[in-house]
C-alpha cells in the first residue's frame, strides 16, 4: 500500500485486477447481475424468543442481531457498532447477557432468547424499565435496551455469586455496591452518559442502599 | 410572534408543569425498545433492499478506475452506483466534501460506492468485490505541519482585539504564555448513520436520523438537484448526534441514489469503523493564551490565538470564543487560524469553539492562578465581568458566574484543598482538586410549530423539532400543557418530520429554548382562535383545569374545540436583543482526581458543579444533559483521541474498541445544581440552553485536579499515562 501512483486496495484485488487488465475492460456498471445466484444458501434454525418458537432459514453469515431486527423484526435490540464493543444489542440467551451481534444466529438452534421486547411493554414496564423511566437512566434511548438487558442479566450474575474485577472478596456472593456496578455494566457505552443515573436506577431495583 | 422586547409575565410563569422535575413522556417507548429509530422502519419499506457504502482508501487522488464487475456478479446484488452512473449530482453548500466522491477523492472513506443487495450479507460481502483503483496525491494531514502561515479564517469574529495587549502583557508583573493543544474528536453517537429510501416517481421520502429537518431537505435539494418540495424527511427518535448528524451524510444520500438505481426503497446504515473518517470529527487545534496580571489578580492584557484545518472551503474550530466574553480585562486579542487539511471533513462536535477553547483557557487560568498565588476560584471571581469586554457597552443579559464559582465552592468543600501539588495522599494513589468555570453562549433561533385541540381535549402539538435525548418532546407537551391548561398526559408530541413546520432543530444548545418558544408563539395563537371562537376578549382569557375561562363565564376546552377542533400555528422569530445583550450560560466545574503513583491511571473520584442556565424547563431531563457533558469532559480529558496517520491521512482508531469513550467504571456520581434564575432577554419561556454548557470546561477541571494531585502539569490532551508518568516523581 505504499505506491503513491494506482496502487489496489487489497491483495486478492490486485491480483485479480491484473489478469483482468490484460484481457478486457470492466462491465459497464449496469449489467444485469445473474438471477441464478439471487438467493443465498440457506439454514434452517429454531429458537425461543421471548417464550415464542420461531423457525427461520437463514443464510449462515445472519449474526443472532440481525435475525432479531431484519429477520423477526424484533427492533428493540441495538446495532450500535456490530463489533462487541458498545453492548447495544445485549440480549440474554438462556439466562446470561451476550452480546447479539458477536454470534451467528445458526449458532443458537434450541436455545432460549430473551429481547427487551419480552421484559415489558408499554404500560406494562418490567421493573427495572420503570427505574430506567423514573431515574432518567438514558437520554438518546438507542443504548437503553441493552443497558436494561445487562442490568437484569448482571444482578442475576451478582446473586449467582459471580465476582467480578472489583470483587474484593471472591467468596463473597451476592454483594452489591455502585463500583460492583460500574464495573458489571462497562460493557455498555452510553455516550449520552446517563451513567450517573443508570447507576441509581439498578440500585433501586436491587434495593442497594449503598449504592451511588 | 416576533421577540424584541424583554419578557414580561406570561402563563410559563405560573410553572404548574413548567419547571418540574418530570419523566419524559417517550420514556416507556425509549425502555422497551419500541421507539423506532431511523433503520427500523420495517413499517414504511416492507420490500426494501439493503446498501453498503464502500469507502475510498485513499486520503487524496483521482479515481483511475472502478471495477464492480465482480460486485455485480455476487449473489443478490441488485446494483452498484458509483459517479460513473448516479448522474449529476450538486454538491451542498453546507457540505464541505462531496458525499459521493469521483473522480476526486477528497478524503479517506469517502462514499466511491453503493452496493445494493437482497440482503445485508449478500450487499456487504459485494461491498468487498468493488475494486477501485486510485492515483494517490499527496496531502497535508498534521495541523503543527502547516499552522505557521495559516491565515486568520474568514468570518465574523476571527480576529478581534481591544486596547493594547502587546504593550499591556509585556509590562505586565505577573504572565503567562502557554500553548496548549487538544486532538482530533469523534461524536461517536450510539446510533450510527442511518437511512431508508423510497422514491414514489419524482418524490423523495427519507426516513433518517438527523438533528435538523429543514436543513436536511434543503441540502438533499442541493444535491441531488431537486426541488424541496419533492422531498420528505422524517426524524422522530435520534440515536444521539453531538453535531454529527447536522446535516445529511452519506448513508441518506447513497440511499436515495441506491433506492433510485434499483427501483426500491433501500435501507443504508453506515458501519461503526466508517463513522469517523466518512463522516466529521472536531477537529484539533493548537491554541496559545497569553495573561498578563497585576499583583492582586487583577487580568491587564489577555490573548488566545487558536489554529485549526479543515478541508479546502471548510471552517475552522472557534475556540477563542469563550476568551471574548469570559474574563474581564481591558487589552485583548484573538485570532483565529485555519489551515488547509485533507483530512476528512472538520465540523460541529457538541460546543464547537467552546468545548476545545475551554480546555485550554480553564488550564491558562489555573496556572495564572499558581503564579500569583492565588485561590483558582477567587482569581475568575475578580476577573468577572458584567458588560463584553470587548464591548463594555453591551451588557449580560443576565450572568451569575460568580454565585456558581461560590456555591459551587462551598458544595464540594473546595476550602479543604491544599494549593501545593502533590500533597495529599491515600494508599497508592495522589489525590488533588481541581475546578474550572463552564461557559457557552446561548443562541435564539427562529421555531414554529401547530398545536390543535380535539373534541376530547386532547393536545396535539406538531413541529419538525428532533429530540436527540435532549428530551424535546417532553419539555414541548410541558409547554402546551402550561399554556393551555391542561396535564401532561392529554398532550401528544409529534416530531421530527419535515411536514410538520419548520423548528429550530437540535444544535447549539438552542433547541430547548428555541422550540419551546415556538411552541408558545403557536399557543398564543391558538388561545386567540379559541377566545374569538368563544367570544371572549382574548385579553383576559385565562387556560386552567381543562377550562377556558373569562369573568363568570368557563367552558371545556373539549367543548371550546368542538367537533370540528381548532388548531393554532405560529413561529418565534427574533429581534435584536441578542446583539443588544451579550446572552450566555455559566457554570462552575468542581472536580476529585486521583493518579496513581506506580502507574499514572487516573481516576476521577468525584464530579459536581452548580450551572446558571435561565429557567430550567424540565430539571430532570436538564440535569442528564449537563451529566451528559461533564462525561463527555472526562473523556476529553483522559482518552478521546482520534489519531491521524500522517502517511494515509486518516484516523487509525475509528472504532469504539479503539477511540475510548467514558464507560461506567470511569464516571462517579455526579452532582448538578442549578441556579433558580430566569432570563428575561431569551424568548418568553425565560430559558437559555443547558445541552452544551456540561461539556465547556468541565476537561479542564479534570487537568487541574489532576495537576493539584500529582503535580504534572499537561498541556497537550488527551491526559493519558505515557504523559503523566513523564512527569511524576519515583515513587
Amino acid at each position: 500500500m505504499t505506491d503513491t501512483n494506482g496502487f489496489s486496495l487489497t491483495r486478492r484485488g490486485a491480483l485479480v485486477s491484473g489478469v483482468a487488465a490484460a484481457s478486457t475492460t470492466a462491465l459497464p456498471l449496469d449489467a444485469q447481475p445473474l438471477p441464478a445466484e439471487a438467493r443465498a444458501a440457506t439454514v434452517p434454525v429454531s429458537f425461543t424468543v421471548n417464550g415464542k418458537k420461531r423457525a427461520l432459514d437463514l443464510d449462515p453469515r445472519v449474526t443472532l442481531l440481525d435475525a432479531l431486527r431484519e429477520h423477526l423484526h424484533l427492533t428493540g435490540s441495538k446495532k450500535g457498532c456490530d463489533h462487541g464493543q458498545c453492548g447495544a444489542c445485549t440480549v440474554m440467551v438462556e439466562g446470561k447477557r451476550i452480546n447479539s451481534c458477536l454470534t451467528l444466529a445458526v449458532m443458537h438452534d434450541g436455545d432460549e432468547i430473551t429481547t427487551i421486547e419480552g421484559l415489558g411493554k408499554p404500560g406494562d414496564l418490567h421493573p427495572m424499565q420503570a427505574a430506567f423511566v423514573k431515574h432518567d437512566g438514558y437520554q438518546c434511548g438507542y443504548c437503553t435496551p441493552g443497558q436494561i438487558m445487562a442490568a437484569v442479566a448482571m444482578l442475576q450474575e451478582v446473586k449467582d455469586g459471580v465476582p467480578s474485577y472489583v470483587s474484593t472478596d471472591l467468596t463473597a456472593a451476592g454483594r452489591i455496591d455502585a463500583q460492583e456496578v460500574r464495573e458489571r455494566m462497562s460493557g455498555n457505552i452510553c455516550r449520552c452518559a446517563a451513567y450517573s443515573n443508570i447507576v441509581a436506577a439498578i440500585a433501586d431495583v436491587a434495593g442497594a442502599e449503598d449504592v451511588a | 410572534m416576533k421577540f424584541d422586547t424583554p419578557a414580561g409575565r406570561n402563563p410559563i410563569d405560573q410553572q404548574k408543569v413548567i419547571g418540574k422535575p418530570t419523566d419524559r413522556i417517550d420514556g416507556p417507548l425509549k425502555v422497551t425498545g419500541t421507539a423506532p429509530y431511523a433503520f427500523e422502519r420495517n413499517d414504511v419499506a416492507p420490500n426494501h433492499a439493503y446498501g453498503v457504502i464502500v469507502g475510498a482508501g485513499v486520503a487524496k487522488g483521482r479515481i483511475k478506475r472502478i471495477d464492480a464487475a465482480d460486485a455485480l456478479r455476487a449473489p443478490g446484488v441488485l446494483s452498484v452506483v458509483t459517479y460513473e452512473n448516479a448522474g449529476k449530482l450538486g454538491k451542498a453548500k453546507a457540505h464541505t466534501a462531496t458525499m459521493l466522491a469521483g473522480p476526486e477523492v477528497e478524503h479517506y472513506d469517502q462514499a466511491v460506492a453503493i452496493v445494493v443487495a437482497e440482503t445485508f450479507e449478500q450487499a456487504r460481502d459485494a461491498a468487498k468485490r468493488v475494486r477501485v483503483d486510485y492515483a494517490r496525491t499527496k496531502g497535508k494531514y498534521e495541523l503543527k505541519a502547516v499552522k505557521d502561515g495559516a491565515p486568520i479564517a474568514k468570518g465574523d469574529k476571527m480576529k478581534t482585539a481591544r486596547g493594547d495587549f502587546a504593550g499591556a502583557f509585556a509590562s505586565a508583573p505577573v504572565k503567562l504564555d502557554a500553548t496548549y493543544t487538544t486532538p482530533d474528536q469523534s461524536h461517536m453517537m450510539m446510533e450510527p448513520h442511518a437511512t431508508i429510501a423510497a422514491w414514489n416517481g419524482d418524490e423523495l421520502t427519507l426516513w433518517t436520523s438527523n438533528q435538523m429537518i429543514a436543513w436536511a431537505v434543503r441540502d438533499m435539494s442541493e444535491t441531488l438537484l431537486i426541488p424541496k418540495e419533492k422531498i420528505r424527511v422524517v426524524s422522530p427518535y435520534v440515536g444521539g448526534g453531538f453535531g454529527g448528524k447536522l446535516w445529511v451524510r452519506s448513508d441518506a444520500v447513497m440511499a436515495a441514489l441506491a433506492a433510485k438505481a434499483a427501483g426500491r426503497p433501500v435501507k443504508v446504515a453506515l458501519a461503526r469503523p466508517q463513522l469517523m473518517n466518512n463522516t466529521t470529527h472536531r477537529p484539533a487545534t493548537i491554541q496559545r493564551i497569553r495573561i498578563g496580571a497585576d499583583k492582586a489578580g487583577k487580568i491587564t492584557a489577555i490573548a488566545h490565538q487558536t489554529w485549526s484545518g479543515d478541508l479546502p472551503g471548510g471552517g475552522p474550530e472557534t475556540a477563542a470564543n469563550q476568551t471574548q466574553l469570559l474574563y474581564a480585562g481591558d487589552n485583548r486579542l484573538t485570532e483565529t487560524h485555519l489551515a488547509v487539511l485533507d483530512l476528512p471533513e472538520a465540523n460541529a462536535m457538541r460546543a464547537p469553539g467552546e468545548a476545545p477553547g475551554m480546555m485550554a483557557l480553564e488550564v491558562a487560568m489555573d496556572e495564572m492562578a499558581e503564579k500569583l498565588g492565588m485561590d483558582p476560584v477567587r482569581f475568575r471571581i475578580v476577573n468577572d465581568t458584567l458588560v463584553d469586554p470587548e464591548k463594555p457597552e453591551r451588557k449580560f443579559s443576565d450572568r451569575n458566574l460568580v454565585r456558581c464559582l461560590e456555591e459551587g465552592a462551598q458544595k464540594f468543600g473546595w476550602d479543604r484543598r491544599n494549593p501545593k501539588p502533590g500533597q495529599v495522599r491515600d494508599g497508592d494513589w495522589l489525590v488533588g482538586l481541581g475546578m474550572a468555570a463552564a461557559f457557552r453562549n446561548n443562541m435564539n433561533m427562529k421555531s414554529g410549530a401547530r398545536v390543535g385541540v380535539d373534541r376530547k381535549g386532547m393536545v396535539t402539538v406538531a413541529t419538525d423539532m428532533t429530540d436527540i435525548g435532549t428530551g424535546s418532546y417532553t419539555i414541548i407537551a410541558q409547554t402546551a400543557a402550561e399554556m393551555l391548561g391542561v396535564p401532561l398526559d392529554k398532550v401528544v408530541v409529534l416530531l421530527g418530520d419535515s411536514r410538520f413546520p419548520v423548528s429550530a432543530g437540535s444544535g447549539g444548545q438552542w433547541g430547548g429554548n428555541s422550540s419551546t418558544a415556538g411552541v408558545y408563539a403557536a399557543c398564543v395563537d391558538l388561545r386567540r382562535r379559541i377566545a374569538q371562537k368563544l367570544g371572549f376578549n382574548s385579553d383576559d382569557v385565562t387556560f386552567a383545569d381543562g377550562k377556558v375561562s373569562s369573568g363568570n363565564r368557563a367552558v371545556d376546552l373539549a367543548k371550546a374545540a368542538g367537533d370540528e377542533g381548532i388548531s393554532g400555528e405560529d413561529s418565534m422569530e427574533y429581534g435584536t436583543l441578542e446583539k443588544d445583550y451579550a446572552q450566555a450560560t455559566f457554570g462552575a466545574h468542581f472536580v476529585e482526581a486521583a493518579v496513581n503513583v506506580y502507574t499514572g491511571e487516573i481516576r476521577v473520584r468525584r464530579m459536581s458543579g452548580v450551572y446558571d442556565a435561565g429557567r430550567i424547563l424540565n430539571p430532570k431531563s436538564a440535569r442528564s444533559q449537563v451529566i451528559g457533558g461533564m462525561t463527555m469532559g472526562i473523556g476529553a480529558a483522559l482518552m478521546e483521541d482520534a489519531v491521524v496517520d500522517p502517511r494515509f491521512g486518516y484516523f487509525v482508531n475509528h472504532d469504539l474498541a479503539e477511540y475510548h469513550v467514558p464507560v461506567h467504571l470511569d464516571v462517579p456520581h455526579q452532582e448538578v445544581v442549578f441556579l433558580d434564575t430566569l432570563d428575561d432577554k431569551t424568548s418568553p419561556m425565560k430559558a437559555k440552553g443547558v445541552g452544551e454548557l456540561g461539556l465547556c470546561g468541565a476537561a479542564a477541571a479534570v487537568a487541574n485536579a489532576v495537576y493539584n494531585a500529582c503535580g504534572v502539569r499537561i498541556r497537550d490532551y488527551p491526559l493519558t499515562l505515557d504523559k503523566v508518568l513523564e512527569g511524576l516523581p519515583v515513587a
